[in-house]
């Protein structure tokens, strides 16, 4: 096993006091710059880059490990405490998270994210270790087609999250649709719903409707509110996690890397899509049917694990190829560029000793967030017991900071408000805010790689099922889309043939 | 008191945060420029970013100027970013990093500001474009590739790294034109950048990529890439491939980055610019970064500048009238 006595040696450059300091500073401003909005992972590794001009190349990449497990990682809190995401990987979190802390049980869901994003990297970062080459092959061929069938069978598990009238749910996706078409074409160029704004052209961050719907309309919708229903605080229940926590959460964490990392390690992949995917999985196997929207705990656990793992296939790709699949991933890739080392085919014989230690480092940064933010989560959780008028009054200024931030662009904060405001008039008509988050997410990727394979197959409609796992992933939509009748069928049968 | 804590803890983050993204200006103290600071119009981790970091820091290091920030203003293929340098007249302490993308982006944006109303201060670099195949492929040599492209261009894909406009949907076009083609007919496939065209290629997903070399060049010493031709004027050190005009193809295209500023600043504070960017052209630091990054130095200072500028905007705009996108 030659990557094991390499990641041995690995963990000895790793694990020296300095190495070891890098990697704490990292994990500490990752985790600090991450709980803002709009700063995503990108963004922190970016702005963090010239403090690591200074040192030797191994240093540097340490402290990398740690910004950006560590920025992913702040993102959840955010999401989880205050409904207002700080990036796309922990949009999905919000929607079970945030329903759990209001509920008094927000150190419960910060924990389980914790422990998830723990088991994600590391299992994540050990598929990295052994399949490294293998999965870097396999991620260069998948094309454009067969990520329109995932695309389908993920708008196929849409309606599992429609809430209980389709009209609403429907209504809701079609909102979010509507809005992930603004921008301009890629294929012709054409603009589409910019209204001649140029800050329009390139669609809306995923990050600014999500935080516009979730937390603006829903501060908003509060503000309405709160003169008639009383004003108390929101419980703050017992700090740590129970056994019955535990027990309906593991499952989620060991499943959520095996969907993350692969979507991880394909271009064009990223965490959303997977994240959401997890998602569904879970909302499908839970036994707590009528849990779910109130705040389940696999709905946290399943999703963050994905992301993290997903993080970890990101970085494969990125090592191996010299690909990046995300906007991180480009940051990371230029870093490695400053240091005259071009990420490749060839990076693990030409720098072996410093990818060992980056992906030693990995592994120490994921304990010590874990390490971290375990204890800290009662401390975040206690949060929300400020009273709810200045509560929602921070979260209405944290989410106008970060809209600010994503481009320092006085047009985003407009943006948000806007959105934010549909947002109040969806709560006001009782429609459920969560498919219009994914319509943003899922409609664009979708359009953007139909409309690929459509163009790379001259137009011939043949091209979205040349490959095998196209045909597999539509004949799996068809099972499931069939699945009902079926078993309609069966049981009518068994009832007339009953007594 | 821990909420008091919690609340002065996230008070002091978000304080401390948009200092960390915008700082105050010095005086000038005679030649040097202090306190400069460089728009770059696209994502972090994208050309300009790239470009304009590395050259901030190459200027640090060989004490040229201190105390110089990048800073990223994204949106609509750099115009967003042309918009606020147009809008900052008269400011002598801002700069963009810029390319040829932004060109196109103009058009295709339909940017009310347009970089003739920008201060041209520097060409910086030029980055050759590559047409690229996988090891895989049937084409071993440009000739081939392009009798197959003639006969039937619609079934051979071309990828590139930009949408319509940018320099990578830009070259492809002229390659077509050149070779007697309707570049109407191209069937061209736009990727989010280098590293998403750069897997389709290796997938064997489309005919051919034209791109940049910069992320490639590992790809093609592993031999996992096979370089069919270069677009620039010479060939390129380490690519055995022939040039497009050597192979009967009449195009001679770069991808080149440079530096523009704020229309209105006065001739003192211009030529102070120019001067900087000047002597960064010159500076040991400088050729390092080039080395690292395998750019080929293309400086052009000022008015120079200008004028290529200026011929670049017609070749653009003349190419894109003829696909009908303007």
């Amino acid at each position: 096993m030659g990557s094991f006595t390499s990641l041995i040696d690995g963990f000895g450059t790793a694990l020296t006091p300095v190495n070891l300091m890098y990697a704490v500073i990292g994990v500490l401003l990752g985790t600090t710059i991450g709980v803002l909005p709009g700063i995503g992972a990108a963004m922190a590794v970016a702005l963090l880059l010239p403090i690591t001009y200074g040192l030797d190349p191994t240093g540097a990449f340490i402290m990398f490990a740690g910004i950006y497990y560590g920025s992913m990682f702040g993102g959840s809190t955010t999401s989880i405490l205050l409904n207002t995401p700080g990036e796309t990987s922990s949009v999905v979190t919000a929607m079970e998270g945030n329903p759990m802390a209001k509920r008094g049980r927000g150190s419960q869901a910060l924990a389980a994210a914790a422990i998830g994003h723990f088991v994600g990297g590391m299992i994540g970062t050990l598929l990295l270790v052994l399949l490294a080459p293998v999965v870097a092959k396999l991620a260069v061929g998948i094309g454009a087609p067969d990520f329109f069938a995932i695309m389908l069978l993920a708008f196929i598990s849409v309606t599992s999250v429609l809430g209980k009238s389709r009209v609403r749910g429907f209504a809701s996706l079609l909102i979010g649709l509507a809005i992930g078409l603004i921008g301009l074409d890629e294929m012709t160029g054409q603009q589409r719903l910019t209204f001649g704004s140029l800050h329009l052209s390139d669609g809306i961050d995923v990050v600014v409707v999500a935080v516009a719907l979730f937390a603006v309309g829903e501060s908003l919708w509060v503000a309405a509110h709160l003169r008639r229903i009383q004003a108390e605080p929101i419980p703050v229940g017992r700090p740590w996690l129970g056994r019955g926590d535990v027990r309906r959460s593991w499952r989620p964490w060991l499943r959520g890397p095996f969907i993350g990392f692969p979507f991880g390690a394909i271009p064009a992949g990223g965490a959303e899509i997977p994240t959401f995917l997890s998602y569904v999985t879970e909302r499908r196997l839970s036994k707590n049917k009528d849990e779910w929207g109130k705040g389940a705990i696999e709905g946290v656990a399943g999703p963050e694990a994905t992301a993290s793992a997903s993080a970890s296939g990101t970085l494969t790709s990125m090592l191996t190829l010299g690909l990046p699949t995300t906007a991180t991933a480009a940051v990371m890739l230029a870093a490695f560029q400053q240091y005259g080392i071009q990420p490749g085919p060839l990076l693990f014989e030409r720098e072996s000793g410093l990818v060992w230690a980056l992906i030693a480092s990995l592994f120490i940064a994921l304990v010590l967030l874990l390490v971290l933010n375990l204890p800290l989560a009662p401390v975040w959780a206690k949060l929300l017991r400020i009273p709810r008028p200045y509560l929602y009054a921070g979260i209405l200024f944290f989410a106008s900071v970060g809209a600010y931030a994503v481009s320092g662009d006085v047009v985003d904060l407009v943006v948000l408000f806007v959105i934010g405001l549909i947002g109040l008039a969806m709560r006001r008509y009782g429609l459920p805010v969560l498919p219009a988050v994914i319509g943003v997410i899922l409609g664009p990727a979708a359009e953007q790689q139909l409309r690929r394979a459509l163009q790379i197959s001259d137009g011939s409609v043949s091209g979205l099922v040349n490959s095998p796992m196209s045909v597999t992933v539509y004949v799996l939509i068809l099972a499931i889309l069939a699945w009902p009748l079926v078993r309609r069928r069966a049981r009518d049968q068994a009832s007339m043939v009953g007594p | 008191m821990k909420t008091l804590l919690a609340v002065l803890g996230a008070l002091a983050a978000v304080l401390l945060i948009p200092p960390l993204l915008s700082s105050g200006s010095d005086d000038d103290v005679g030649d040097q420029v202090r306190g400069l600071r460089v728009l770059v119009p696209n994502a972090p981790g994208g050309g300009y970013d790239i470009t304009a970091r590395n050259a901030a820091k190459a200027i640090e290091e060989a004490d040229l100027a201190s105390r110089i920030e990048v800073f990223n203003l994204p949106g609509a293929g750099g115009t967003v970013g042309l918009g606020r340098i147009v809008n900052e007249r008269g400011n002598g302490k801002l700069v963009m990093s810029m390319g040829l993308g932004v060109v196109g982006a103009v058009y295709t944006n339909k940017s009310p500001s347009s970089l003739a109303d920008t201060t041209p201060i520097a060409k910086l670099i030029e980055e050759p474009d590559i047409v690229v195949v996988s090891k895989d492929s049937p084409y071993k040599d440009i000739g081939q590739l392009l009798a197959a492209w003639k006969a039937n261009p619609g079934q051979i894909p071309v990828g590139g790294g930009s949408r319509a406009g940018g320099p990578d949907h830009l070259a492809p076009m002229l390659m077509a034109k050149a070779a007697g083609m309707d570049p109407r007919q191209v069937n061209y496939v736009p990727f989010d950048g280098g590293g998403e065209l750069l897997a389709s290629v290796l997938g064997g997903k489309i005919a051919f990529g034209v791109s940049g070399i910069g992320e490639y060049r590992d790809q093609i010493q592993s031999g996992d890439l096979r370089v069919l031709a270069v677009t620039s004027k010479d060939r390129l050190a380490g690519v055995t491939a022939p040039t497009l005009k050597e192979s009967g193809v009449d195009v001679e295209f770069t991808n080149w980055r440079g530096i523009v500023a704020p229309p209105g600043i006065s001739t003192n504070e211009r030529g102070r610019l120019v001067n900087l960017f000047t002597r960064l052209a010159g500076s040991p630091q400088w050729r390092e970064v080039l080395k690292r990054n395998g750019w080929t130095s293309a400086f052009q200072p000022g008015d120079e500048f200008g004028k290529f500028l200026a011929a670049e905007n017609d070749r653009v705009a003349t190419t894109l009238k003829e696909l009908g996108l303007v």
